[in-house]
C-alpha cells in the first residue's frame, strides 16, 4: 500500500456546522494549528436551514427569566434521560455564549429596547412549569440557523482557521492504544487520499436524518461521524431516539419552524378543530414535540386527516395577519409558497411530522471527550477523540429534544470542546504515532469501494434503507414490525457493503462519495434498530405500542449500542447537579 | 493583471462624479446649441463668429471639451481594462492594452489641446 | 417525455466539454429541477453537481437553467422549461471543475477581501450591543444572503474583473457591514473601497436582481455605499 501524504495539526475538527466551526473559532483564537475537514462549503451546512431560534435564559423578554427554570424545562422535555449535569451547564453557560454570537455580529431581531427578541416555543415555562409559556427563544426573524452559521463562518474568517473545504473524512485513524489520532480523508476535487493528523480530533458531523425517507434533513445529513465511530468500535448512545418534529411540509419534507405556532399559529384536522386542546390542554400547540407529533397522527389514523388521502393536518397562520406573518416568518412563507404552493397569508399549510433530529449519538462528558464503557460498565474516556452538536450524546436532549435547545447545545458544546482542548494542547498532549497498518486499517472502506466490480448502485440501496427505517422505525414502533425491520436490515447489510462504483475517476467524483455515506448511513440506522427494539418502554420520542408506558424501573437510564457485538447495553443518567438538588423524574404532561 | 496607474483618478468616486458631472455639461452644451440654432434657422458666418468671441461662450465650449475629454478618457479606459485583457485574449492583450490606453490619451490630450487653440488661438 | 439537456465535462475524460441529452419522464408532476438531476443521477452516477438543502437556504445548487442562474433546488419546472426543453448548464464565468460544479475560490476571495466580520475594538458588554429595531432593519434584504454566487456569475463586471471587481455578492455584504450600527470600521471598510474597481465596476446593468433566489438587491447595497464614498471622502 502506497503510503499517503500526511498533513499535521494541533486539532481537526471534522464538520463545518454550528459546533464545528464554534469549536474550531476557539483553538484559531488561542492560536493553535486548527483544520476544519468539511464536506461541504461551510455555509451549506445544515445548521443553515434552523429557522426559529436559539433558547436561552437571557432574560429579554421577561427581565426576571432564570437559567434554571430553562434547565427544568429541558429536563422535563428529555424525559428524564437527560443528562442533568450537562443540561446544567449549557443552560448556565448559555447566556455567556449567545452574547459571544451577538458581539460576533449575529443579526437577532431586536425588542423596542435593543435587545434580543425572543419567541415562544414549545416546553418552555416559567417557574419550573408554574408559570406559563415562556419566550426564551432568541431569534434572527426565522432565519437563526442561516445567520448563526454565516457568522461563526466570519468569525473563524476573521482568526484564520484552515478550512479543508470539500473534503470527505473517510475513517478514524487509531494507534495502538487505541487512541484516535486523526482521520484519512479524501479531497472531493481531486480525488487525493491525505492522513489528517492531530493531537485531537473532534467529531462535528452533526445528524443523519437521511435514513429516513421523509426527514427535513438536508441530503448532507448522512450520520457520518456516527458511522465512522462505529466502524471504529466505538460505542453511539440512546441512538433510538429520533425526533419528529411535527411540522414538515406535507410531500416535500422542508421544515416549517415551531415558531410559528409560538407566534400564534396552531394546528387543525380536517373538520377544523384545532385538535391540540384535547391533547394538552395546557401548552396546546406548544407541547414537547414528541406529543404534538403523536397526537397529530393518531389525528390521521383516526380518519381525521386532512386532503384527499387524508394523510396530513393544517398548521393554520392566517389569523396572525399579514404584516406580522411578513416581519416574524419571512421564509416561511417563502417555503411555503415554494413547496407547499399555499400562501400562509391566505391558507394553511399541509404538514406531516417528519424525521427531524438524532438526540442519540456518540457519547461525551460535558468537554467534549468521547466516552466508551469499560467491561465494568465504567466510562472510559477515547484519547484524543472528541464530539460535539448533534453528532454527540452529551446527553442535553435525552428522549426528546426541546425546539431551540440544538442551537445552543452547538454553541455552548462546540464551545466547551474548544476550551478543553485549548487546555490540553497548552499542558501538551503526547499520542503514539499511527503506524502505517493503522492508515491502512482506515482506508480499508474506500479501498473496497474502489475495487469493486459488480453490486448495486448506491441509491437504489440508499432508497431501500430509507424505506425500511420509515416502515418499521417511525413514529409509532411495535416489536414484531421491529424484528422484522432488523432481519430485513440484516439482509441489507452485504449488499451495501459490497455497493458498486461504476465511476472511478478522481475528480469530483460525488458518485464515491455517495458510496462511503451509504455505510454511514447504515450503520446509524441499524445502531437505531437494534436500540429501538431493545428499549422495551415508550419515552419521549421512542413510542411503542406493545410497550405504552414509561418504565423508569428498568429503562430510567441510557442505551449503549455496542458495534462489535450488535447488542444494546445501559449506562447511567447522570443526576448530579452543581447548584441545586436534582430533578427527580415526574409525570410529564403539558 | 489590469492596473490602474493609467485610469483618470486612483480614485472611483471621483472618476464616477467626474463621469456624471462631464455628462451634464455636455447634454446642456448641446441643448444650448440645439436651441440657439432652431431660433435662428438663417444663421449667419458673422452671427456665429460673434457668439463664439463671446469670452462666456469660450469658456462654456472649453468645459465642454474637457468634459469630453475626461468622460472619453474614463469610458474608453473601462472598455479597455474590461475586454483588452488576459482573460479574454491571452497574454499578449496586457502590452496591446497599455499600447492602447497610451495613444487613447495621447489622442484625447492632442484634441483638448487643438480645441484650446481653435478656441484662443496662438 | 421532456428533454433535459446537460453540460457534462469530466476532465479526465473529456478533451471539452459537451452538452449531453436526456429523455426525462416528469409523470405530469411540476418537479423541482434539483428533484430532475437527482433522479438523472440514479440512472448516470458520473452526473455531477452540488447540493445540500434542497430548500432554497444553503446556496450549493446555483446553476444555470434555460439561461438564467437560479439554484436548481427551488426552480419548477413550470419556470425552467422552454418548449418541452430544459437546458442545464454551470453558473458562466468561472473555472468548471466537472459538469455543473464550478470552481467559485474567486467568488470566495473577493467576499473575504471585504472583511465580512463584525469589526468593533471597543469592550464588549456583559450583555448584547443594543440596537433598536429600526436600526437592526437596515441589515434586513442584506444578511440573508446565502453566497450561492448567481448573482455574481450573472454580472458581465464580474466576467471580465473576477479577481478586482468584487461583484453584487460581496458587495451586498460590504454593505450589511457598513449598514450595521454595531461595526465601528466604516472609514475602514469605505477606504478599501474607493478604487476604480472594487465598486465602481457596477454599470447597474441589474442581472444580479433579477436572478437573486432570495430576491435582494445588490445594486442597491452598491448605490448606498456609492453614496457613503461621496459623503466621506477617504
Amino acid at each position: 500500500m502506497a503510503s499517503l501524504r500526511t498533513m499535521s495539526f494541533d486539532a481537526v475538527i471534522v464538520g463545518g456546522g454550528g459546533s464545528g466551526m464554534r469549536a474550531a473559532l476557539q483553538l484559531a483564537q488561542s492560536g493553535y494549528k486548527t483544520a476544519v475537514i468539511t464536506k461541504v462549503f461551510p455555509t451549506r451546512s445544515h445548521t443553515v436551514s434552523a429557522q426559529g431560534g436559539i433558547t436561552c435564559a437571557i432574560a429579554s423578554d421577561d427581565p426576571d427569566d432564570r437559567w434554571q427554570w430553562h434547565m427544568y424545562d429541558t429536563v422535563k422535555g428529555s424525559d428524564y434521560i437527560g443528562d442533568q449535569e450537562a443540561i446544567e451547564y449549557m443552560c448556565q453557560t448559555g447566556p455567556e455564549a449567545v452574547f459571544e454570537l451577538e458581539h460576533m455580529g449575529l443579526p437577532f431581531s431586536r425588542t423596542e429596547e435593543g435587545r434580543i427578541y425572543q419567541r415562544p416555543f414549545g416546553g418552555q415555562s416559567k417557574d419550573y412549569g408554574a408559570g406559563g409559556q415562556a419566550a426564551r427563544t432568541c431569534a434572527a426573524a426565522d432565519r437563526t440557523g442561516h445567520a448563526l452559521l454565516h457568522t461563526l463562518y466570519q468569525g473563524n474568517l476573521k482568526n484564520k482557521t484552515v478550512f479543508l473545504n470539500e473534503w470527505f473524512a473517510v475513517d478514524i485513524v487509531k494507534n495502538s492504544d487505541n487512541a484516535v489520532v486523526g482521520v484519512v480523508a479524501i479531497n472531493i476535487e481531486t480525488g487525493e487520499c491525505v492522513y489528517v493528523k492531530s493531537k485531537a480530533t473532534v467529531f462535528a458531523t452533526g445528524g443523519a436524518g437521511r435514513i429516513y425517507a421523509s426527514t427535513t434533513n438536508a441530503h448532507i445529513c448522512t450520520g457520518d461521524g456516527v458511522g465512522m465511530a462505529i466502524r471504529a468500535g466505538f460505542p453511539v448512545q440512546d441512538i433510538e431516539m429520533w425526533q419528529f418534529h411535527p411540522t414538515g411540509i406535507h410531500g416535500a419534507g422542508t421544515l416549517v419552524t415551531e415558531g410559528c405556532r409560538g407566534e400564534g399559529g396552531y394546528l387543525i384536522n380536517k373538520d377544523g378543530e384545532r385538535f391540540m386542546e384535547r391533547y394538552a390542554p395546557n401548552a396546546k400547540d406548544l407541547a414537547g414535540r414528541d406529543v404534538v407529533a403523536r397526537s397529530m397522527v393518531l389525528e390521521i389514523l383516526e380518519g381525521r386527516g386532512c386532503g384527499p388521502d387524508g394523510d396530513h393536518v393544517f398548521l393554520k397562520l392566517d389569523h396572525l395577519g399579514e404584516e406580522a406573518l411578513n416581519a416574524k416568518l419571512p421564509g416561511i412563507l417563502e417555503l411555503s409558497r415554494t413547496f407547499a404552493h399555499a400562501d400562509p397569508v391566505k391558507e394553511p399549510i399541509p404538514v406531516v411530522p417528519t424525521c427531524h433530529y438524532m438526540m442519540g449519538g456518540i457519547p461525551t462528558n460535558v468537554n467534549g471527550q468521547a466516552l466508551t464503557i469499560d467491561r465494568e460498565g465504567n466510562d472510559q474516556v477515547i484519547e484524543g477523540f472528541y464530539a460535539c452538536g448533534e453528532a454527540a450524546c452529551v446527553s442535553v436532549h435525552g428522549a426528546n429534544r426541546l425546539g431551540g435547545n440544538s442551537l445552543l447545545d452547538l454553541v455552548v458544546f462546540g464551545r466547551a470542546s474548544g476550551i478543553f482542548i485549548e487546555n490540553e494542547l497548552s499542558k501538551g498532549i503526547d499520542l503514539k504515532d499511527a503506524t502505517q497498518e493503522d492508515i491502512d486499517r482506515a482506508m480499508a472502506g474506500l479501498n473496497r469501494i474502489n475495487a469493486s466490480t459488480e453490486g448495486e448502485n448506491a441509491a437504489v440501496l440508499r432508497a431501500e434503507l430509507q424505506t425500511i427505517m420509515q416502515n418499521f422505525f417511525g413514529v409509532f414502533r411495535r416489536g414484531d414490525y421491529m424484528q422484522k425491520g432488523v432481519k430485513k436490515l440484516d439482509e441489507l447489510r452485504p449488499r451495501i457493503e459490497n455497493v458498486y462504483l461504476d465511476d472511478k475517476s478522481n475528480s469530483f467524483n460525488t458518485a464515491r462519495i455517495e458510496a462511503l455515506e451509504l455505510q454511514n448511513l447504515f450503520e446509524t440506522a441499524y445502531a437505531t434498530a437494534i436500540a429501538a427494539e431493545g428499549r422495551t418502554e415508550s419515552r419521549g420520542a421512542h413510542a411503542r405500542e406493545d410497550f405504552q408506558e414509561r418504565d423508569d424501573e428498568n429503562w430510567l437510564c441510557h442505551s449503549i449500542y455496542f458495534p462489535g457485538s450488535k447488542e444494546i447495553g445501559k449506562r447511567a443518567v447522570n443526576f448530579t447537579l452543581k447548584t441545586r438538588e436534582p430533578f427527580e423524574p415526574k409525570i410529564r404532561t403539558y | 493583471m489590469v492596473g490602474i496607474a493609467s485610469s483618470f483618478s486612483q480614485s472611483g468616486v471621483i472618476n464616477w462624479l467626474v463621469q456624471r458631472v462631464s455628462a451634464l455639461v455636455m447634454t446642456a452644451y448641446i441643448v444650448f446649441i440645439t436651441v440657439y440654432l432652431l431660433a435662428n434657422p438663417n444663421i449667419s458666418y458673422a452671427q456665429w463668429s460673434e457668439l463664439n468671441s463671446l469670452l462666456s461662450m469660450r469658456l462654456f465650449s472649453l468645459l465642454t471639451m474637457a468634459s469630453i475629454a475626461s468622460h472619453a478618457w474614463i469610458g474608453i479606459w473601462c472598455v479597455l481594462t474590461d475586454y483588452v485583457t488576459e482573460r479574454l485574449l491571452g497574454p499578449k492583450a496586457d502590452i496591446i492594452r497599455k499600447v492602447l490606453q497610451v495613444c487613447m490619451i495621447a489622442v484625447i490630450l492632442i484634441y483638448l489641446v487643438w480645441a484650446i487653440d481653435i478656441l484662443w488661438g496662438f | 417525455m421532456l428533454n433535459v439537456s446537460i453540460y457534462r465535462y469530466n476532465p479526465e475524460v473529456d478533451n471539452e466539454p459537451y452538452m449531453q441529452d436526456f429523455q426525462f419522464d416528469t409523470q405530469g408532476k411540476d418537479l423541482m429541477v434539483l428533484d430532475v438531476l437527482e433522479k438523472l443521477k440514479i440512472e448516470d452516477p458520473s452526473l455531477v453537481f452540488r447540493r445540500s438543502c434542497r430548500e432554497g437556504v444553503c446556496g450549493s445548487d446555483g446553476v444555470n437553467i434555460s439561461g438564467k442562474n437560479g439554484l436548481a433546488c427551488i426552480t419548477p419546472l413550470s419556470e425552467a422549461v422552454k418548449g418541452n426543453s430544459l437546458i442545464i448548464r454551470p453558473l458562466p464565468g468561472l473555472p468548471v471543475i466537472r459538469d455543473l460544479v464550478i470552481d467559485m475560490s474567486q467568488f470566495y476571495a473577493q467576499y473575504e477581501k471585504i472583511q465580512p466580520y463584525m469589526i468593533n475594538n471597543s469592550p464588549a458588554p456583559a450583555i448584547e450591543r443594543l440596537q433598536t429595531p429600526e436600526e437592526r432593519a437596515k441589515l434586513d434584504g442584506l444578511y440573508e444572503c446565502i453566497l450561492c454566487a448567481c448573482c455574481s456569475t450573472a454580472c458581465p463586471s464580474f466576467w471580465w474583473n473576477p479577481e478586482k471587481f468584487i461583484g453584487p455578492s460581496g458587495l451586498l455584504q460590504a454593505y450589511r457591514f457598513l449598514a450595521d450600527s454595531r461595526d465601528t470600521a466604516t472609514a475602514e471598510r469605505l477606504s478599501k473601497l474607493d478604487d476604480p474597481f472594487s465598486v465602481f465596476r457596477c454599470h447597474g446593468i441589474m442581472n444580479c436582481v433579477q436572478v437573486c433566489p432570495k430576491g435582494l438587491n445588490p445594486t442597491k447595497a452598491i448605490g448606498h455605499i456609492r453614496n457613503m464614498l461621496m459623503r466621506n471622502p477617504t
